[in-house]
């Protein structure tokens, strides 16, 4: 294969992913908090086909589901250093396109840009909002779990955000690290 | 007309309705000028300091803003300063964000290695939410400064502390 490479658009094979792939049940695992150091923790690589992973992919899609406003979980979250991470924004205000329920192993950022900042929250920083500038269009590279297939797609705006907060959390860093200024972190007033 | 005399002015205390319109309302009709001023709760209790500019004696500032102290809650100062004027900005500016489990010496630790290396920082807030301690400094170096010492050495400190730091370049869109 030669030539310029196609742009990336939205995967057909993503949105159409759900956790029944999987083929196991998922388990509601205990989120972790900061200032636990996995949360810390550079994920390992991980094979996408492997039973762990499977089953790691079908924990962190339920537990994100009985969790309220939760748009997306890393395996660091529940406390495994892997490169790992569930994503799902289709009932957030903020989304315009998106992908629905999926699972990424091994993923990646193959280009990102418009930065734009916004509030972000997280279960694992549960007392604090922060305002951290990503990319609202992001091209991400990386596996389904179970079949271990190369997706590469693009997306934007919510989906894309909460994307970069999960790959960060898969590089051990979580929104805290990546605020923009010493007034940037606020006192969580409301809990979903 | 004299040149007008700056004032910094700082009430501490108990939080209630209505402590910065009291404040702001004494120093308005004293013909002051409110320059610079910043207002948080730590850990609940109110806290502002501000800057003012006008024509009046130091004293007369105090007796304006005594009905603040009647109560006992809030203790207030008054103290007149100079002008100060920013130095040019030659080098370059970051942002410095440490957190992990609390324990005693992580700021010094940090902001430590920070100063060392002729880092001033300019703006800081830190947070103890639980078991979590948290530090964001905004802090500029001067030109020439070695900034993967400084990256490395913050990185020694916070490793030693048990907590994780992370350094990034204070970004300013121009527009």
């Amino acid at each position: 294969m030669s030539g310029t490479p196609t742009p990336a658009a939205p995967s057909e094979r993503l949105a159409a992913w759900t956790e029944d792939e999987l083929g196991v049940e998922g388990r509601v695992l205990e989120v972790v908090r900061v200032p636990d150091p996995v949360l810390s923790t550079p994920g390992a690589e991980v094979d996408p086909t492997a039973p762990e992973t499977v089953q790691l992919a079908a924990d962190l899609v339920a537990t994100m589901r009985v969790s309220p406003g939760c748009v997306g979980l890393a395996a660091q979250q529940v406390g495994v250093a892997a490169r790992v991470f569930c994503v799902d924004v289709s009932a957030h205000p903020k989304t315009r396109e998106h992908h629905g329920t999926f699972v990424l192993c091994n993923a990646e950022v193959v280009e990102s840009s418009r930065n734009e900042k916004a509030r972000e929250g997280c279960m694992s920083v549960p007392d604090f909002t922060g305002d951290v500038k990503r990319a609202s269009r992001l091209v991400v590279r990386g596996q389904l779990p179970g079949t271990g297939e190369e997706v590469t797609f693009s997306a934007n705006a919510f989906e894309a955000r909460c994307l970069q907060h999960e790959l960060d959390h898969c590089a051990g860093f979580v929104f805290l690290d990546r605020v923009a200024g010493a007034h940037a972190i606020h006192p969580r007033k409301t809990y979903l | 007309m004299s040149t007008p005399t700056l004032y910094a002015v700082t009430v501490l205390g108990h939080d209630r309705p209505g402590i910065i319109a009291e404040t702001t309302g004494q120093l308005a009709g004293l013909g002051l000028n409110l320059e610079d001023s910043t207002m948080t709760l730590l850990r609940g209790h109110f806290a502002m300091m501000l800057v003012c500019s006008g024509g009046v004696e130091g004293a007369a500032i105090e007796s304006a803003l005594a009905p603040l102290t009647t109560d006992g809650t809030l203790t207030v100062t008054v103290r007149e300063v100079p002008e100060e004027t920013a130095p040019a900005a030659a080098g370059t500016s970051w942002v410095l964000t440490v957190h992990g489990g609390d324990r005693p010496g992580i700021v010094s630790g940090v902001v430590s290695e920070v100063a060392a290396l002729g880092g001033n920082i300019t703006d800081l807030s830190t947070r103890l939410s639980g078991s979590l301690y948290l530090l964001v400094a905004e802090f500029d170096v001067p030109a020439g400064t070695d900034l993967d010492a400084l990256e490395t050495a913050i990185r020694t400190a916070a490793t030693a502390l048990g907590v994780g730091a992370t350094l990034r370049p204070a970004e300013a869109d121009e527009l």
